[in-house]
C-alpha cells in the first residue's frame, strides 16, 4: 500500500474500516517501514501505562513534514515539539537540544526562511511549511553552503555544539542581506549562545560567508 | 625559530566538515537496537536522607525493565561521589534511575517511586558552617584535612572581624610561607589588607554529560560526552567492574567541558549498569535542569589579602588567606591554587598563604579552566590595580615591575619551590599596550558622555600549560599516508590536530597526506594527557615530535639497509627518504613503508620502545606489520614546570543612571611559545576572555536560603555572556609574543587556561576605574553594586555572602 493513502486522522476509538482499525492500520504502516519512526524515546509506543486508557482528544498522528525539500511521513504525538521529530523519528541529529527551553538556540531551524527554536515549535504546526535543517544545507554534489564553507574556511566555532543552530541562523540572515555590518551580524546571531565564546570567529565566519554569497 | 611548514601556519582540522553538516556524532545522537531511555530520581533537598524508598509500584509500569539504587552500586568512600546515593547532599542530586523502553515511561515509573525523605540541616555559605554553632554541609564534618572529613569551628571572637566587613582569620589545616612576612611590610611604601569575593560558577558546556551503553561479549561499549579519551579509560572499568581491555570508549565529539568532563563524570556509571542488567543498550540523557546540578561548578572563594608594595610596586610581601566554597564532595584545591599562582604572577618577595575548604549543600565543585587561578587573578587584579592607583604608577607598569621573567621561581600548592621553563611575560604586556593602545586609552578614563563614563583596566593571569612523558604513535603505510593516533580528546580546542602536525612536520609530510585517528579506543589510541589543564599542546607536540623523529631515523635506516651507506647520509623530504649527496637514490615513503613491514622487528612495531605506556603496547602491537611505525616516550628535556601566562586589557561603559555596563573593546595577549595554529589559539585566547568576562559581569547562583533550593538554574538567570555583551563592531583583538619555549622541541606551551582570569581581571578593574577607583571587591558586579555605590547607599547584601 502506498504510503500516500495512510489515513491521516486517529478517532478517540479504534473505529473500523474495511475490516481495517485505523489504529492497527497505521501500526501496520509504521512497522512495514512506510513511515518513519525509528526509535521510542519521549514518544511512548503504546506499551506504557497510558495505553490501557483511550487517547485524550482526537488527534492526527501521521503526518506529511516538508524537511529538506523532501515530503517526509512521520507518526508524531500531540505534545511532540520538532526537535524531538526531527533527531528522534527522521534521524537528523545535527539539530542539537542544548536546553530544551528556547535558552540557547542549539536547535534553531528554519521553518518557511525564518529561524526558530525547534525546541519550543511543535511538529504538528509545522505541517505544509517547508522545514530546513543543517543536513539540508549541502548540496548532493557535496558542494557546501557558502555559511558552512566560510565557517570551515575561518576554523570557526570550537566545540560547535552550538553550531548548526548558528549556521541557519546565519543563512537566514544572508538570505535576506547579503551585506550584512559585523553589528548586523552579531544582532541576527544574538538568539545563538556558544559557550566556547568562539563569538569572534563566527563573526569572522559570517562576514566570510558574506563575501562567498555575493560573489556566488 | 626555524622554517616550518605547518607550525604556525593557518589550515581547517578536518573535523570541521561533519561538524558543519551535522553529521559529527556526539553522545546523544547515538542509536543502538532495542535501546531504552534512563531518568533519574533526584532529591528535591539541598540534605537529606532516604528514609526509605519502595520502588515496587514503579517496575509494575508496563515498559518499565530496570531501576537503579544507591545499594546496587560499588561503596564510595568519604568525601567522594557515588552515581546514586542514600543521603543527597545537594539538591538535583540523584538518588535512583529507571530505565525503561521510552523516556516518558521512565519519567512516569521515576513519580511513581515511593521515597521518604528526613531533611537535614544543610549550609550555603562556609562561613555560616565555621560558626561556633553553624551547621555541617555532611554528616560526617564541615572540611577535609589529608583525605580525611574533619569539622573545624571558629570563636565568636574570630568572628569579630565580620562585622568590620573584614574576612574572618580562624584555625586552617593548611599553611605554608616563605621569606620574611613582617620585614616585607615593615619595607612597603603602601600596604593594603582587603577583603574580597568571587563566586561559585556553573561549567554549562552546551552539551550535557549525556551517555549512552551496550554490552557486547563481555565488553563494554560507551559513548560519553568526556574531555580525555585515553585517560577516561580506566575510571570507567572501575565503574563497570571491568578491566580497560574490555572498554570500547566512542567520543570523537564532545559539546564542551571546561574541566567539568575530564576524565569521565560520577553518573558513567548509570547508563553503564542499567545496560548490564537489562542486557539493552541504555540511554541517559542529561537535561539542561539535571546539568545545572550535577554539572560542576569553579568552587567560589572568600579571601583577604595584605599585600605591601614599595614605591615602584614591587611586591614586599603577600598574606593570603582563602576560605574555599568546596560543594558537598571531592577535595578540590582550588583555594591552594589561588596562592600558588599569585605566587608565581606576582612573585612576591615574602609570602604566606592559608586556606580552607569547607563544605556547602550546593552542586558538586570540579576543575573549571584555570582552577584556583582564575579565582585568585579575579580577587587580586583589583587589589594591584588599587595599588598602582595609590602609588601613582601606571597600572599596566605594576604588573611588568613584579612579572616572572626567565626560570622564574613560584610555590607549589603545598609550598615546594619550583621554577617555570621560560616566561616573557613582559613582553606580553609590552605587545598587549601596543595592539591595545593602552597609553592614549587611558586618556579615557572617566571621560562622561551623558550618562556613560568610560573606564580602561588590565590584568595579568597566569596558569598551567602543559605536562611531559606521553607517547607518540604514527603508522606510514604503504598507501604513502601518515596516520597519527592520539588518545587526547575533541572537545574543541582541536588539539587532537594541532598536536598532531608535530609528527608531519618531524617527517615533512604533507598535511593532506595524513590521517589522524582518534576518540575511539578500538582504533588503537596511544597513552595521552589528559584533555585538560591546557597539558596537551605541550605535551603532545612533544609526543608526537618524539613519534616522528624515531621514524624519520627508521625511514633513513630502512634506506641504508637497501642502498648503502650510513643512515645519517639520507634526507627525508617530499615523501622520500634519499641520498643526500644524490637525491635520485632513494625510496618514496610508501616503498619504505613497505619495505619496512619485509624488516619487521622495530621497523613495523613487532619490536616496541620498552619504556612506553602499556596502552601504547597494546595499541602499537596491533598495528604491527601495518607500516613503519614511529613510536617513542617524551623523554625531552624537562626544564621546569611549562606555564602560559594572557595579559588582558579593556575598555567599558558605566551608564551610571541605570548601572548597566557595556564591554567596549578587549584586547589580550598571551605568552605560550610558539604559535601552533594562529586561529585555534585567537579562539582559546578570546573564548577564555570571553568567559572571564561572564565571571566579572554575569554568572552567578542565586539559592533560597530559607530552602537551601537553586534559583538562578537557567541560561537566562546565570547567564554566560551572549555575542551582544561584547564589542562587535570590529573584531576583538588578540596577540602572542611567539617565542619558542627554549626547554621544548617546537617550543609550544599550553594556552587553554589563563585568558580566564585576564578577561574577569581586566574587567573589573575598568569598572573601578570608570568610578574613579571605586573597588567592589566582588563578582559579579550587578547595575544594582553600581546604582547603590553611587548613590552612597548600604549595600543589598554583605560583602562576602554567598548565592545571592
Amino acid at each position: 500500500m502506498a504510503s500516500g493513502e495512510i489515513i491521516e486522522t486517529i478517532g478517540t476509538t479504534d473505529k473500523t474500516n474495511g475490516g481495517v482499525s485505523r489504529r492497527g492500520f497505521i501500526k501496520g504502516a509504521i512497522a512495514s517501514g512506510a513511515a518513519v519512526s525509528s526509535s521510542a524515546y519521549v514518544f511512548r509506543e503504546q506499551i506504557g501505562v497510558l495505553a490501557q486508557s483511550p487517547a485524550l482528544g482526537a488527534v492526527e498522528r501521521l503526518i506529511t513534514l516538508n524537511v529538506n525539500g523532501q515530503s517526509r511521513r512521520v507518526d508524531v504525538a500531540k505534545q511532540e515539539t520538532l526537535v524531538m521529530t526531527l533527531r528522534y523519528k527522521l534521524g537528523l541529529t545535527g539539530t542539537k537540544i542544548g536546553c530544551d527551553r528556547a535558552e540557547c538556540g542549539s536547535c534553531t531551524v528554519l521553518i518557511d526562511g525564518l529561524p526558530h527554536y525547534a525546541c519550543s515549535v511543535l511538529t504538528h504546526n509545522v505541517r505544509g511549511r517547508a522545514i530546513q535543517t543543517i543536513e539540508g544545507l549541502e548540496r548532493p554534489d557535496g558542494t557546501l553552503h557558502p555559511v558552512q564553507q566560510a565557517v570551515v574556511d575561518e576554523q570557526g566555532f570550537q566545540c560547535a555544539f552550538c553550531m548548526s543552530g548558528f549556521i541557519m541562523s546565519a543563512t537566514a540572515l544572508l538570505e535576506e542581506n547579503p551585506n550584512p555590518t559585523r553589528t548586523q551580524a552579531a544582532e541576527a546571531l544574538s538568539g545563538n549562545l556558544c559557550r566556547c565564546a568562539d563569538y569572534n570567529k563566527i563573526l569572522d565566519s559570517v562576514m566570510r560567508a558574506a563575501e562567498y554569497t555575493r560573489g556566488a | 625559530m626555524p622554517d616550518y611548514k605547518l607550525i604556525g601556519k593557518n589550515y581547517s582540522t578536518s573535523d570541521l566538515v561533519a561538524k558543519v553538516t551535522g553529521r559529527a556524532k556526539y553522545a546523544e545522537d547515538f542509536r543502538a537496537e532495542g535501546m531504552l531511555f534512563t531518568k533519574l530520581l533526584s532529591s528535591p533537598m539541598p540534605h537529606a536522607r532516604v528514609r526509605s524508598l519502595n520502588t515496587r509500584a514503579a517496575e509494575r509500569i508496563p515498559g518499565v525493565e530496570a531501576i537503579l539504587t544507591a545499594d546496587q552500586l560499588l561503596s564510595v568512600e568519604a568525601p567522594n561521589e557515588a552515581a546514586l546515593t542514600n543521603e543527597p547532599l545537594y539538591e538535583g542530586e540523584p538518588i535512583a534511575a529507571v530505565a525503561a523502553v521510552d523516556e516518558l515511561t521512565a519519567a512516569e515509573a521515576v513519580e511513581r517511586i515511593q521515597v521518604e525523605l528526613e531533611p537535614l540541616p544543610f549550609s550555603l555559605d562556609p562561613l555560616d558552617s565555621l560558626r561556633p554553632n553553624g551547621p555541617n554541609a555532611r554528616s560526617d564534618g564541615n572540611t577535609v584535612v589529608d583525605g580525611e572529613v574533619k569539622t573545624i569551628k571558629w570563636t565568636e571572637t574570630d568572628f569579630a572581624e565580620l562585622a568590620q566587613g573584614r574576612l574572618p582569620m580562624g584555625e586552617v589545616p593548611q599553611e605554608w610561607s616563605y621569606g620574611d612576612l613582617d620585614a616585607g611590610f615593615a619595607e612597603a611604601e603602601l600596604v593594603l589588607d582587603e577583603t574580597a569575593f568571587n563566586q561559585s560558577l556553573s561549567h554549562q558546556p552546551l552539551e550535557t554529560r549525556t551517555c549512552m551503553a551496550y554490552w557486547q561479549n563481555g565488553k563494554v561499549y560507551v559513548h560519553p560526552s568526556v574531555q580525555s579519551t585515553a585517560r577516561s579509560v580506566g575510571r570507567i572499568a572501575r565503574y563497570a567492574g571491568v578491566s580497560p581491555d574490555d572498554v570500547v570508549l566512542i567520543n570523537e565529539y564532545t559539546g564542551g567541558g571546561f574541566g567539568s568532563k575530564g576524565s569521565g563524570y560520577p553518573q558513567i556509571p548509570i547508563p553503564v549498569l542499567l545496560s548490564k542488567m537489562t542486557g539493552k543498550p541504555v540511554m541517559m540523557r542529561v537535561t539542561r535542569r539535571e546539568e545545572n546540578f550535577i554539572g560542576r561548578a569553579r568552587p567560589g572563594i572568600q579571601a583577604r589579602a595584605k599585600i605591601g608594595f614599595r614605591r615602584d610596586g614591587r611586591i614586599t610581601a603577600m598574606d593570603l588567606f582563602v576560605v574555599q566554597d568546596g560543594g558537598p564532595y571531592g577535595a578540590s584545591g582550588d583555594y591552594l591554587t589561588a596562592a600558588r599562582i599569585a605566587s608565581l604572577a606576582y612573585q612576591p618577595l615574602a609570602m604566606r598563604a592559608r586556606g580552607i575548604s569547607i563544605y556547602t549543600n550546593t552542586p558538586p565543585r570540579g576543575a573549571q579552566r584555570a582552577p584556583g587561578g582564575v579565582q585568585g587573578i579575579t580577587v587580586l587584579s583589583p587589589v594591584m590595580d588599587s595599588a598602582a592607583r595609590q602609588l601613582g604608577i601606571d597600572r599596566a607598569e605594576i604588573l611588568k615591575v613584579n612579572a616572572p621573567k626567565g626560570q622564574a621561581s613560584y610555590r607549589e600548592r603545598n609550598g615546594d619551590e619550583s621554577h617555570v621553563t621560560s616566561a616573557f611575560v613582559r613582553e606580553a604586556i609590552d605587545k598587549g599596550m601596543e595592539i591595545f593602545n593602552w597609553r592614549e586609552r587611558q586618556a579615557r578614563s572617566g571621560q562622561r558622555r551623558g550618562s556613560k563614563v568610560t573606564g580602561t583596566g588590565v590584568a595579568l593571569s597566569s596558569y598551567s600549560a602543559g605536562s611531559t612523558g606521553m607517547d607518540g604513535l604514527i603508522v606510514l603505510k604503504p598507501d604513502g599516508k601518515l596516520y597519527i593516533h592520539t588518545g587526547i580528546g575533541n572537545l574543541g580546542t582541536e588539539s587532537v590536530w594541532d598536536t598532531s602536525r608535530a609528527a608531519a612536520e618531524a617527517l615533512d609530510m604533507p598535511w593532506e597526506k595524513t590521517e589522524v585517528v582518534w576518540g575511539n579506543t578500538s582504533r588503537h589510541l596511544p597513552w595521552s594527557a589528559s584533555q585538560g589543564g591546557s597539558q596537551t599542546t605541550h605535551a603532545h607536540t612533544r609526543s608526537n615530535w618524539a613519534a616522528g623523529l624515531d621514524a624519520k631515523r627508521k625511514l633513513q635506516e630502512v634506506a641504508a639497509r637497501d642502498l648503502g651507506e650510513d643512515p645519517d647520509a639520507y634526507e627525508v623530504a617530499n615523501e622520500r627518504v634519499y641520498r643526500r649527496s644524490n637525491p635520485s637514490q632513494g625510496m618514496s615513503f610508501a616503498q619504505a613503508a613497505e619495505r619496512a613491514i619485509e624488516l619487521g622487528g622495530r621497523y613495523d612495531g613487532h619490536e616496541l620502545p620498552e619504556d612506553i605506556n602499556g596502552m601504547t603496547v597494546k595499541s602499537a602491537t596491533a598495528l604491527a606489520g601495518l607500516g613503519l611505525m614511529g613510536v617513542a616516550r617524551d623523554n625531552f628535556e624537562v626544564g621546569g614546570r611549562s606555564m602560559s601566562h594572557v595579559v588582558g586589557f579593556a575598555e567599558v561603559e558605566v551608564d551610571i543612571e541605570t548601572g548597566k555596563i557595556k564591554v567596549l573593546d578587549f584586547a589580550a595577549c598571551a605568552d605560550c611559545g610558539t604559535i601552533l595554529h594562529p586561529r585555534n589559539l585567537g579562539g582559546q585566547i578570546l573564548g577564555g576572555v570571553i568567559q572571564g568576562i561572564g565571571i566579572a559581569l554575569s554568572q552567578k547562583w542565586v539559592f533560597d536560603r530559607r530552602w537551601g533550593l537553586l534559583v538562578a538554574k537557567k541560561f537566562y538567570s546565570n547567564r554566560p555572556p551572549g555575542i551582544l555583551d561584547l564589542p562587535h563592531h570590529e573584531p576583538m583583538k588578540w596577540a602572542a609574543v611567539d617565542i619558542p619555549d627554549p626547554f621544548s622541541p617546537i617550543g609550544a606551551r599550553g594556552i587553554g587556561e589563563p585568558p580566564v582570569g585576564a578577561g574577569s581581571g581586566a574587567i573589573l578593574c575598568a569598572i573601578a576605574d570608570a568610578l574613579g577607583g571605586s573597588y567592589f571587591n566582588r563578582s559579579p558586579v550587578s547595575a544594582d553594586m553600581i546604582l547603590t555605590e553611587l548613590e552612597r547607599l548600604p549595600a543589598a547584601h554583605d560583602l562576602l555572602m554567598t548565592h545571592v
